[in-house]
């Protein structure tokens, strides 16, 4: 591969290597391509979440039993948290956009180790399988919820055992992952590329990276315990043994808390790509995005224990944390400020990504403000485990990473298939989806508020007719990720052919061709301005 | 970026560490089979933070590698530290 | 695609590897202090039933073999292969006998009925349940990690055989040292903690 001399070189999609069809790419360690096993396997699993979604909405639209069993509900929502959560929202941005644009954004030909990479793949595929493998084999499907809490984890008949395995394989791929990225970023940027001229779709990955690295191990063993107390009956979370499940909820949030922040950090970090590109302008207070991400996935670290204010925790830990909690809230407030701030006076370019990273302003401020009201110790009390807590969390890890995924998808698709999509397609979907959206989780606001509990596939009388109205709101939404995914399939196909640069972005993967060749750059770029450049137009 | 020097650490370095470990890990057993009440847990941790610092900085050759790695691993020391420690404000008030 | 060959780049990755195993270990020193706190007599007493010599020696065992195994790399740099390799031999025979004594310690808590879900585990208190839980699964995973050590130093003593580790292309050689001074450093504080906190 080191003879191209005058002739352009392959594009990534049409480069022939050793092998041919589907091995040319489940077998290729470009990271363009593993990028792109990520996208179509997220895909997948996000539309079987959703339909798994859908169907529990169907459920849901009158009180008593509509469409499903009660035991067939509860492993809905379990199958469905363990997709949307494992398979989805935290390989979502990072193993995808991570994976395609973090070399070029940083001038680099590829990550730091290729072959890991691509073993990190299939890790996820392996999760997967024990994922799939626990529903259909031995006593039925896990009933849990994705938390797994104990001591039911391992009182339960379902099938807990390789849904478990496969979290915990998951996050080991998670783990790789976050490494490569690290070690990329430490050694690969290109010259003249120092740490405060990258930008920050980058940077928010290595903000990821360090959580995935540190607080996944964490749950990893949690859930090597659950799998000993169910085999071998060993008590660590058994009361009756001694045991406390109190600590297996302590030691799973320590994980699955800032695993939230593995989800919404990359978001924002691509949302910060969109806004200075389509506002033709520099990212407002460019150090303090780098400063607010590092600063939300540390204290993102210690805030853990806000899942558990009923729990039965001590005052002194429900204070803490509750303290800990509102403090997140300001690095947070301090990136919308600064993207709000960045579009100020600036030439805003009204075009799909920018509606969509609009739109995740707005559902990412929804998510954000009710969580502190979930954060405050006294209304959580009223609160906990209603209806309200799946519409916040609804609003943040689907709001918050859906909309940032989404508008990742429609910034970054002329590049990654040097193809234009139908803008008014485009459009028409984001508006569906939008619709649906709110109309399917802000009515579980007010249903939560009035005292609806989550999890049960039944709901006394007095909650028929917001249930109706977010059953409804469903449909519009799958509906608009109908459009959306249709129209973004053909357009890969069809589309007109994209320039390199369609939106006069300034980061380095707009100065490679679309689709970028194998190996991203003929000559390392050397690099002497900051990322977000505008000062000659 | 061009590749860190190798420092080489001489045999009878190690060996010294070696036998300075050893002889801690033997005060550390003596140590604790005298009833010294609370006192024993605390310093047979002390023993083992010195012990594991000892391997650390020598075996690991954290004391003469380029010091992004000692930060990286006293960072993740404290951060298990303070995991204990909030872990801690709720069973230590529950 | 060319390969160029970055020594730095796969250190750094083993560190963050070895970060995780921390925290790996992290989450479950938090579960035996928290027991601990809970179950102080019991986890004094049941200490007790541990064998303080078996502890010592196998510490001292792998103490020594991590020590071979940093001397292993100063020799190969210092282009003595042949010492090289007997010091990697060393270490791998040391960890065997490690897991030999292991096998026995465990061997015979076991021919006790002491084990966890026995029936005489069952009849005594929560806080030994909790202590031997506790104490087969860390030492459990942690003879899983010098298993999987063993292998990884097995594979560079093969390697250097080959001549494919040399005084100029040691980064193998080094992180399995790393790895394994790792498992090391986590005995030295499951030593303590089981055998003698008593």
């Amino acid at each position: 591969m080191s003879s191209h001399s005058s002739s352009p070189e392959p594009s990534y999609i049409e480069y022939q290597g050793k092998y041919k069809g589907i091995f040319a790419w489940i077998l290729s360690t470009d990271h363009k391509r593993i990028g792109m096993l990520y996208l179509y396997s997220i895909m997948t699993f996000f539309i079987i979440g959703a339909v798994l979604g859908l169907l529990m909405k169907f459920e849901l639209i009158a009180p008593g039993k509509t469409v499903m069993e009660p035991q067939t509900y509860n492993a809905f929502f379990t199958l469905h948290g363990i997709l949307m959560i494992f398979a989805v929202v935290i390989p979502g941005l990072p193993a995808v956009f991570g994976n395609f644009l973090l070399p070029i954004m940083i001038g680099a030909k590829d990550v730091a180790f290729p072959r890991l990479n691509l073993f990190s793949w299939y890790v996820y595929v392996l999760g997967i399988i024990l994922v799939v493998i626990s529903q259909f084999a031995g006593e039925g499907p896990p009933d849990t919820g994705w938390t797994f809490y104990a001591p039911y984890s391992f009182r339960t008949a379902g099938n807990m055992l390789p849904a478990v395995l496969g979290a915990f394989v998951l996050g080991f791929s998670s783990i790789l992952t976050g490494l490569n990225f690290i070690v990329t970023m430490h050694r690969m940027r290109a010259p003249g590329m120092g740490w405060f001229k990258m930008p920050l779709f980058p940077w928010t990955l290595y903000g990821t990276a360090w959580i995935q690295l540190l607080a996944t191990p964490v749950v990893g063993v949690t859930l090597l315990m659950v799998v000993a107390e169910r085999t071998l009956n060993i008590g660590f979370f058994d009361p009756s043994l001694g045991g406390d499940p109190i600590l297996y909820q302590h030691l799973f949030w320590i994980y699955s808390h800032p695993a939230v922040y593995i989800m919404i950090l990359p978001a924002m970090g691509a949302i910060s790509e969109i806004i200075p590109t389509f506002s033709r302008k520099s990212i407002f207070g460019y150090k303090f995005m780098v400063a607010s991400t590092l600063a939300i996935a540390f204290v993102g670290y210690f805030v853990w224990g806000h899942h558990m204010f009923t729990s039965g925790m001590s005052g002194t830990a429900l204070y803490t944390f509750s303290i800990l909690t509102f403090l997140v809230a300001i690095p947070s407030a301090i990136k919308v400020f600064n993207w709000i701030s960045t579009m100020h006076k600036g030439s805003i370019d009204m075009q799909t990504p920018f509606y969509w990273a609009m739109a995740f302003i707005f559902v990412f401020m929804v998510g954000g403000f009710t969580g502190l009201v979930l954060g405050s110790l006294a209304a959580n009390v009223h609160l906990h485990n209603t209806h309200f807590v799946v519409a916040h969390f609804h609003f943040i890890v689907f709001g918050g990473t859906g909309f940032a995924f989404f508008a990742a998808m429609h910034y970054w698709f002329p590049k990654i298939y040097g193809r234009m999509y139908d803008t008014r397609w485009a459009n028409t979907g984001l508006i569906l989806f939008f619709i649906g959206f709110i109309t399917l989780y802000m009515p579980m606001f007010y249903l939560g508020y009035m005292g609806m509990p989550r999890r049960y596939y039944d709901y006394d009388e007095v909650f028929h007719g917001g249930n109706i109205i977010s059953s409804m709101g469903a449909w519009v939404l799958i509906a608009g990720v109908a459009v959306i995914i249709i129209n973004l399939f053909r357009s890969a196909k069809h589309g007109p052919k994209a320039v390199a640069d369609p939106w006069g972005g300034k980061t380095l993967e707009w100065t490679v061709p679309s689709p970028p060749p194998v190996e991203n750059f003929e000559e390392i770029p050397t690099v002497t301005k900051g990322p977000y450049d505008y000062s000659q137009d | 970026m061009e590749n860190e020097k190798h420092h080489i650490v001489s045999y009878s370095t190690y060996l010294l560490i070696l036998a300075l470990l050893l002889v801690l890990t033997v005060v550390s057993v003596a140590v604790t089979q005298i009833n010294l009440g609370t006192l024993t847990v605390t310093i047979a941790l002390f023993i083992a933070g010195i012990k594991s610092a000892l391997v650390l900085a020598i075996f690991m050759h954290l004391k003469f590698d380029n010091k992004m790695y000692a930060f990286m691993a006293i960072g993740v020391v404290l951060l298990i530290g303070i995991m204990i420690f909030i872990t801690f404000l709720d069973y230590l008030y529950r | 695609m060319e390969t160029h060959r970055d020594d730095t780049a796969s250190k750094i990755g083993m560190w963050l590897f070895l970060l995780t195993e921390m925290l790996l270990f992290g989450g479950l020193f938090i579960v035996y202090s928290i027991y601990r706190y809970k179950n102080q007599e019991a986890f004094h007493q049941a200490a007790h039933e541990l064998d303080v010599v078996v502890g010592t020696v196998n510490t001292a065992i792998l103490l020594i073999s991590s020590a071979t195994v940093a001397m292993s790399i100063s020799a190969i740099q210092l282009k003595n292969k042949k010492f090289a390799l007997f010091l990697l031999g060393t270490t791998i025979v040391l960890g065997l006998v490690f897991l030999v004594n292991k096998y026995f310690e465990w061997g015979i808590k076991i021919q006790h009925h002491i084990y966890p879900g026995s029936e005489v585990m069952a009849q005594r208190g929560q806080g030994d349940i909790l202590f031997f839980g506790l104490y087969y699964f860390m030492t459990g995973l942690h003879a899983l990690h010098i298993i999987i050590g063993l292998v990884f130093i097995a594979v560079v003593f093969a390697r250097i055989w080959n001549d494919k580790i040399s005084h100029d292309n040691f980064a193998l050689h080094e992180n399995a040292g790393l790895y394994w001074h790792l498992v090391d450093l986590i005995w030295i504080f499951l030593f303590p903690l089981f055998y003698l906190i008593t």
